[in-house]
């Protein structure tokens, strides 16, 4: 018996993404991809430089300039207290990251099992659905003063907050993964004899997967963006603390150093939830990948 | 009148939404009033105020001018948001969607941008526009220009290659290709982005009427229903904090439901 | 491969009596008959054809077959026992009758030797170590030796069709439910799909129900042939197609063989223009 599919004429050869061709690591610097992003950027930081310090155009006066807020991040002694040699700049970012991990990790333990019911059970959902959605459009910094109120400690009002929005979209876009799974599935496993707990292990949770992890990617940008506001708000440590507390203290680079700072964290927890998806899914990787994505 | 409540109850999904949301206020209000009645509070739920209290508070508001001045303004500003958003994100997403070289220059700079939150941009939209409502206005309009789009792109990118292939070798312009094919299949992503956008739209905008109206400040001269839910925190009404809660959430629900309508009534529109 | 298999009835399990079944839908008030007074004996061990055109209602009694669907009146029985009729509308899907979809439904999340193995795992009757063996085995006989670690979307829609067949067979149905199954695939994996289908049979002797609205592909498998009316379906005409098995496909260039696809290709193509006319959209 053979283990090699490339004999095997039933399975359709798939091209690897990272098949080593002749001369590729120069081909790939001068592909035109890279080369367009890279016009991109030199384009966006371009005009931001040109506009502070050069054309000096009004509407920019009080910005902080692009050549000031890199020597700011990469100075050793920072004018405004931080940079990437200061400690305190890698609290805050610890203090952010920390209450993101314990939000985007509550919502996903509590938010997922929901979306799962919600979506199996017709009863429960006939239950649940309606309280759910009535406190779904209640936006997330409105809940502000009154987790203020309920909770006494500083921390648990802003991951409360976080939590909250998080959990929603989880919760919803589980639900609509398993309702997205084909009856066919349902009925083949009821065929052979699967009882409904079987269905809902073999069936309901592996087909709602592609769903759940795309919702856990919006997920997590709620989740810092509800952080953010809740730390500007109410917060000690954390990056939307720093962005705040520049601002009302007129330090300006600092500002930007804050901003780069979350859209780099931001995209960075987003890229670690993508990969975990795409290991626990091999197996649609590979049928995307034969249908030449 | 009568006939369509009958038919209410007679559905067992609208029987089982109302029984469950009645126990949700009796627990609500149970829990709220645990320290009078059982002499031990419900740890965090119990500090709420209680429904009945809210109720209590909410109805002289609703005779208050200055109670809907505060929903005037914040629909004001998630409408212009929200428009501006709309106007400047559908071109902008279809021209990314059809020219790959703009594609290849704006996208990447575009998804480093995506990831800092719009409440991030606020200090810096303060400083850079003149008015306070300008710098809002601004920041409100980057929360659903992302999603929209994102949504657009989306739409666009999953348009069957072969009904370009089966129009070009009918002999369709570019014009004719963009106008009977890409736009038409857009249209229901449009109508999703819009729809999630919205909800973004609110977010925002109660965040930055806080934020602006509150926050070190205190005593900003803002308005809308997020400055409203602050001040009340501020002055130690906390009934009036979850009026201007449920308030938002109604307005919120209220103007979802007007874009998805709208994009239900623009899709079939393109069907035909 | 060279025995010639018996097919007389009572010889064996999962022989159908379909009584005079009604089914009505109720889309918004309207009432639709999909299935009208529709009575059909199938013997044990029988290869029974359905052809009818698109959207006639010929799903729908596989489907009330199988449980996924209620009926109005009359009754199913299989091997003497009700499967659904007065007091019970709708049966209880289980192994016994086992459906393989149009579209398919092998489980796309699980590798081919998982989905294969599936249905005597959920039984837990069978140990491990032996439902695997079993599953090699059948995978053998099928000819899918190697696609055990392959996942579904990595295969072709032909191969993918013989796996779920097999997966079906892996519970020893008394009948296997075929709905179009090959409507989907040309015309050349379609003739090494029968082929193949009839290998199938002649080693498992098990009821095969199938839908189709290919005649020719009914007259070759099939040795029961029921012609459905369109919307509501009835049986039109039932024939016997008695060409002995094992066939292989020079049968189709056969006198006989002609003569039974000129007696009811006309009556097919009665029915099929009812349909269009009645703007009948795809069932």
């Amino acid at each position: 018996m053979t283990n090699s599919n490339e004999s095997n004429p039933a399975v359709k050869q798939r091209r690897l993404s990272f098949e080593i061709r002749e001369g590729s690591l120069l081909t790939k610097i001068l592909s035109p991809r890279l080369f367009l992003m890279l016009v991109g950027f030199i384009i966006f930081l371009g005009f931001w430089h040109l506009s502070v310090e050069v054309w000096r155009l009004p509407r920019f006066a009080q910005m902080p300039a692009l050549r000031t807020v890199v020597a700011e991040i990469l100075s050793p002694n920072p004018t405004y207290g931080i940079s990437i040699f200061v400690g305190e700049y890698y609290q805050h970012i610890l203090a952010s990251c920390l209450r993101v991990f314990i939000a985007f990790a509550l919502a996903t333990i509590l938010g997922v099992p929901m979306g799962l019911f919600l979506g199996w059970s017709t009863k429960f959902r006939e239950y649940v659905f309606p309280v759910f959605e009535m406190l779904r459009p209640i936006p997330i910094l409105a809940w502000v003063p009154l987790a203020i109120i309920m909770f006494t400690s500083l921390e648990a009002p802003v991951i409360f907050l976080a939590f909250l929005a998080s959990f929603f979209v989880t919760a919803l876009n589980t639900m609509l993964g398993v309702e997205s799974i084909d009856e066919s599935y349902f009925r083949a496993a009821k065929c052979l004899g699967a009882k409904d707990y079987q269905v809902f292990l073999n069936v309901v949770i592996p087909g709602a997967t592609p769903f759940i992890f795309t919702g856990l990617q919006i997920s997590i940008g709620v989740c810092w963006f509800s952080l953010v506001a809740a730390e500007m708000v109410s917060g000690q440590f954390g990056l939307g603390y720093i962005i705040n507390t520049s601002y009302t203290n007129v330090r300006y680079p600092t500002i930007i150093i804050g901003m780069v700072t979350l859209g780099f964290f931001g995209y960075l927890t987003s890229a670690m939830v993508r990969a975990v998806g795409k290991r626990l899914m091999q197996w649609r990787m590979r049928e995307l990948a034969l249908s030449g994505n | 009148m009568i006939r369509s409540v009958q038919k209410f109850f007679f559905n067992r999904s609208s029987r089982r939404a109302t029984i469950a949301i009645i126990v949700f206020l009796l627990f609500w209000e149970t829990c709220s009033r645990s320290l009078g009645w059982f002499g031990f509070q419900v740890p965090w739920i119990g500090k709420i105020p209680a429904p009945s209290a809210v109720i209590t508070a909410w109805i002289p508001l609703l005779t208050d001018s200055g109670y809907w001045t505060s929903w005037y303004l914040s629909g004001k500003r998630v409408f212009s948001g929200f428009l501006m958003a709309m106007i400047l994100g559908i071109p902008f997403g279809l021209l990314l969607a059809i020219n790959r070289t703009a594609y290849g220059i704006m996208f990447p700079t575009f998804e480093v941008l995506r990831p800092i939150p719009p409440l991030a941009w606020v200090p810096a939209a303060i400083i850079f526009w003149p008015t306070a409502e300008m710098s809002i206005a601004f920041v409100t309009f980057l929360g659903a220009f992302y999603t929209i789009v994102i949504n657009v792109l989306g739409g666009a990118q999953s348009i069957d290659q072969r009904f370009f292939q089966a129009a070009r070798s009918m002999g369709s312009s570019q014009w004719d290709i963009f106008k009977r094919i890409v736009l038409p299949a857009t249209v229901p992503s449009i109508a999703v982005g819009a729809s999630v956008g919205m909800g973004i739209t609110w977010e925002v905008v109660v965040a930055a009427e806080m934020i602006s109206g509150g926050g070190s400040d205190g005593g900003g001269k803002g308005g809308g229903l997020g400055f409203f839910i602050w001040d009340s925190y501020l002055g130690g009404s906390y009934q009036q904090i979850v009026v201007g809660m449920i308030s938002i959430g109604i307005a919120g629900y209220l103007s979802s439901s007007l874009i998805r309508a709208l994009g239900d009534h623009f899709s079939k529109w393109t069907r035909r | 491969m060279n025995e010639s298999v018996k097919t007389s009835p009572n010889m064996g399990r999962g022989q159908i009596s379909i009584n005079d079944v009604v089914k009505i839908y109720d889309p918004e008030g309207a009432a639709v008959m999909a299935v009208d007074h529709c009575s059909l004996e199938i013997a044990a061990g029988e290869i029974c054809m359905i052809v009818g055109p698109s959207g006639c209602g010929k799903t729908t009694l596989l489907n009330a077959i199988a449980g996924f669907h209620s009926i109005n009146s009359g009754s199913i029985t299989m091997d003497g026992q009700l499967l659904c009729g007065p007091g019970k509308p709708q049966a209880t899907p289980g192994s016994d009758r086992i459906v393989v979809f149009q579209n398919g439904a092998l489980f796309p999340w699980k590798n081919v030797l998982d989905n294969l193995m599936f249905g005597p795992v959920m039984a837990g009757k069978m140990g491990l170590k032996e439902i695997k063996e079993k599953a090699f085995s059948m995978m053998a006989d099928a000819g899918l030796s190697g696609t055990e670690n392959n996942f579904p979307g990595e295969l072709s829609s032909g191969v993918r069709r013989r796996v779920e067949i097999v997966r079906a067979l892996m519970n020893d149905p008394s009948v296997l439910l075929l709905d179009e199954p090959y409507r989907a695939l040309d015309s050349l994996t379609k003739s090494v799909m029968h082929e193949a289908l009839l290998d199938i049979y002649y080693k498992n002797k098990v009821t095969i129900f199938f839908i189709t609205h290919d005649l020719q592909e009914a007259l070759f498998l099939g040795n029961k042939v029921a012609i459905m009316t369109s919307r509501p379906c009835k049986p039109k005409k039932v024939l016997t197609v008695d060409i002995p098995y094992p066939r292989s496909y020079s049968v189709v260039t056969d006198q006989r063989f002609r003569n039974l696809m000129e007696e009811t290709s006309e009556l097919v193509h009665e029915e099929a223009k009812k349909s269009f006319a009645a703007g009948e959209r795809e069932g």
